[in-house]
């Protein structure tokens, strides 16, 4: 049973700038070309771990700098509705998001630009992986784990194990795997919770939700065959 | 688990204690230095006397030197300060060559310390030069800068690169602030300590001695602005501020601060407070020794609403005092401030002694919203401003100069 052991983790992002500021949607656009793949990671999904109150307007910095800093609404609404986990690399994600700043520079007679103090500083990140000391020995337990676990634990197991992970998934359900057809249902049902338009706290909601819900169904025989 | 340990993990969670002591393990007997020019007065100086305990608990081997220097070198750091800030100041090259004697006199005094550390973090641009003296550096330097030096004054900025750019990392507090520079620029907000005499829970019957003591009025309404009297802090905008929400709402306002012995214009601005203040019962300026933790906690803690009207400001600790003691915060929109106050969450940001007013009086008519305003600022700081948060950015940023800059430390055994 050890090998099959789910060790709980937690992590933590530190902050680095990458050197790159701009001012201007035409400095946008060298800015995104030039900044390293974990700057991009990092202004996609480094938000959901950073303080905030209310659902955002934009899902991801680019989006609402273009709508903060400069007023673009337009654009700023094309850049958030692009959505991270349809692309297979950053270098994708990086093109597309390239591609509509250019299109919407193309479409206006002028280039629009923010005030000196609110410009758009591209920075990136390190993950800072911890042990909490838990670890799971059965699915059963999952249901639990989740519901205790911190937001950073739930940001390691279910959107960094994506760029982590051969198979790009969750570590959730790739440990489901591991115990043959018994949980594929369960596994796929996982893979299908979209992270990007929520967050990490409605995630946990919806991971113990289906966690709870598929052992109160009557699949706990499936722990003893 | 130390005492010192414990006692933090009973405020911020055992978890948050044990990742710390996880990361500190590969660190054990490094030896650290801190550098700064003053042990009393200032955010820095607050920071490092529960910061050094708190990483010498965790195993490492802590020193912190205070660098040394006569009126001149403080006229001309004080320079570097408000040209950082973006102020067009001249420094003549006379007190420039203050400066480097003095970088170089404290090299020399603490030359062994510093050539032996594994780790030196040099605070602010005081102490900056000392890197240049010495050539034999067995460990990692960082330059951990405080101010707001988003627009720097480049001549000033030019000549504080070429020691700066000698680090091998360097520490900014917001992504605005950091420079274009040739090492990696980590951004690790300040924080402030919950466990400090400023931030402990206080019995209700201290606090209301101290108000009393300082001849406030029980009744009225009380704002308060705990800040070093600079001009960057704007008292003055305050006091305009305030008159403007007395002609509508009765009210009292408590200006209070000291100085700091390494800012020589403390007592310039102190006396234009004065001057703008004279003849007015409600205003209450209150000069305080470095040592009074206890009272400016109390008047946080007796403040309706609390005030940090800065027009340039690195962080803003008092900001993230007053959240951590259930306040709403009217501040300035700069600078550390803007990712703190959050507009119709933890209080309002402004620009102008109009928009402040504006606010105060909104929240001095909404008591409710005072109430949950607060419990959201309380909220905010426990999950991102208090000290174990930053010490374990500090300790992440060690392990990751020591092990090359990857964009992955994983410390779990597992």
């Amino acid at each position: 049973m050890e090998s099959r052991a789910f060790f709980i983790k937690d992590c933590a992002l530190i902050a680095l700038s990458s050197g790159i500021a701009v001012q201007t949607l035409r400095e946008f656009r060298e800015g995104l070309s030039m900044a390293p793949a974990s700057s991009i990671y990092h202004h996609f999904w480094g938000r959901f771990l950073q303080p905030r109150f209310d659902e955002p307007e934009y899902n991801n910095d680019f989006a609402a700098w273009v709508y903060h800093g400069l007023h673009e609404k337009a654009l700023a609404e094309r850049l958030s509705v692009i959505d991270p986990t349809e692309f297979d690399d950053i270098e994708g994600l990086r093109a597309e998001l390239i591609d509509r700043v250019e299109e919407h520079l193309d479409l206006t007679d002028w280039v629009p630009w923010s005030r000196a103090d609110e410009q758009f500083h591209f920075i990136y990140s390190q993950i800072l992986v911890m042990d909490t000391g838990t670890y799971l020995e059965e699915p059963s337990q999952l249901a639990e784990a989740v519901m205790n676990m911190s937001l950073g634990g739930i940001f390691y197991h279910f959107i960094d194990a994506r760029r982590r992970t051969p198979e790009k998934v969750d570590d959730f359900s790739t440990w489901l795997v591991n115990f043959g057809d018994r949980y594929q249902e369960l596994a796929d049902k996982i893979q299908a919770i979209d992270p990007y338009f929520s967050s990490l706290k409605e995630i946990r909601r919806l991971l113990y939700k289906s966690f709870s819900t598929f052992f109160q169904e009557g699949h706990a025989d499936v722990e003893n065959p | 688990m130390s005492k010192i340990l414990n006692a933090y993990a009973s405020i911020a969670g055992e978890d948050v204690i044990n990742y710390m002591v996880q990361l500190s393990k590969p660190l054990a007997g490094k030896k650290v230095v801190h550098v700064n020019s003053t042990r009393e007065g200032g955010g820095v100086a607050e920071i490092l006397h529960k910061l050094v305990p708190l990483m010498t608990a965790l195993g490492l081997d802590v020193t912190w030197e205070v660098i040394s220097g006569r009126e001149d070198f403080y006229k001309c750091t004080k320079g570097f300060h408000n040209a950082l800030q973006g102020h067009r100041v001249s420094i003549g090259s006379a007190l420039i060559e203050i400066y480097e004697d003095t970088n170089r006199e404290n090299a020399e005094r603490l030359r062994q310390l510093l050539a032996d550390a594994d780790f030196v973090f040099v605070h602010d641009p005081q102490p900056a030069a000392l890197i240049r003296h010495i050539s034999k550096r067995k460990g990692k330097w960082i330059w951990r800068c405080h101010i707001d030096c988003s627009r720097p004054h480049r001549p000033v900025w030019k000549y504080l690169r070429q020691y700066c750019s000698m680090y091998d990392a360097s520490v900014f507090s917001l992504p605005d602030f950091a420079q274009k520079l040739p090492h990696p620029q980590y951004i690790i907000a300040p924080s402030i300590d919950p466990l400090s005499e400023k931030n402990i829970e206080l019995p209700v019957e201290e606090v209301r001695a101290v108000t009393d003591g300082f001849g406030l009025d029980p009744e009225l309404p009380l704002l308060v602005q705990v800040s070093r009297f600079d001009r960057f802090k704007d008292p003055l905008g305050v006091i305009e501020a305030f008159r403007q929400v007395r002609r509508h709402v009765p009210c009292q306002l408590v200006l209070a601060g000291g100085g700091a012995s390494d800012d020589p214009e403390g007592e310039a601005v102190l006396e234009e407070v004065l001057m703008a203040a004279s003849g007015e019962d409600d205003i209450h300026v209150l000069v305080l020794p470095p040592d009074s933790h206890r009272k400016i906690n109390a008047l946080q803690r007796a403040a309706d609403i609390v005030i940090q009207k800065s027009t340039k400001e690195g962080f803003g600790l008092t900001v993230c005092e007053a959240m951590w003691k259930g306040k709403p915060v009217v501040g300035g929109d700069t600078g550390g401030i803007r990712i703190q106050v959050i507009d119709h969450y933890t209080g309002f940001k402004v620009r102008t002694p109009e928009g402040a007013a504006l606010r105060i009086r909104y929240l001095l008519h909404h008591r409710e919203k005072r109430i949950d305003m607060g419990k959201r600022a309380k909220r905010m700081v426990r999950e991102n401003f208090l000290l174990t948060r930053h010490l374990r950015e500090y300790l992440a940023l060690m392990l990751s100069l020591m092990n090359g800059s990857g964009d992955r430390i994983d410390i779990s055994s597992s």
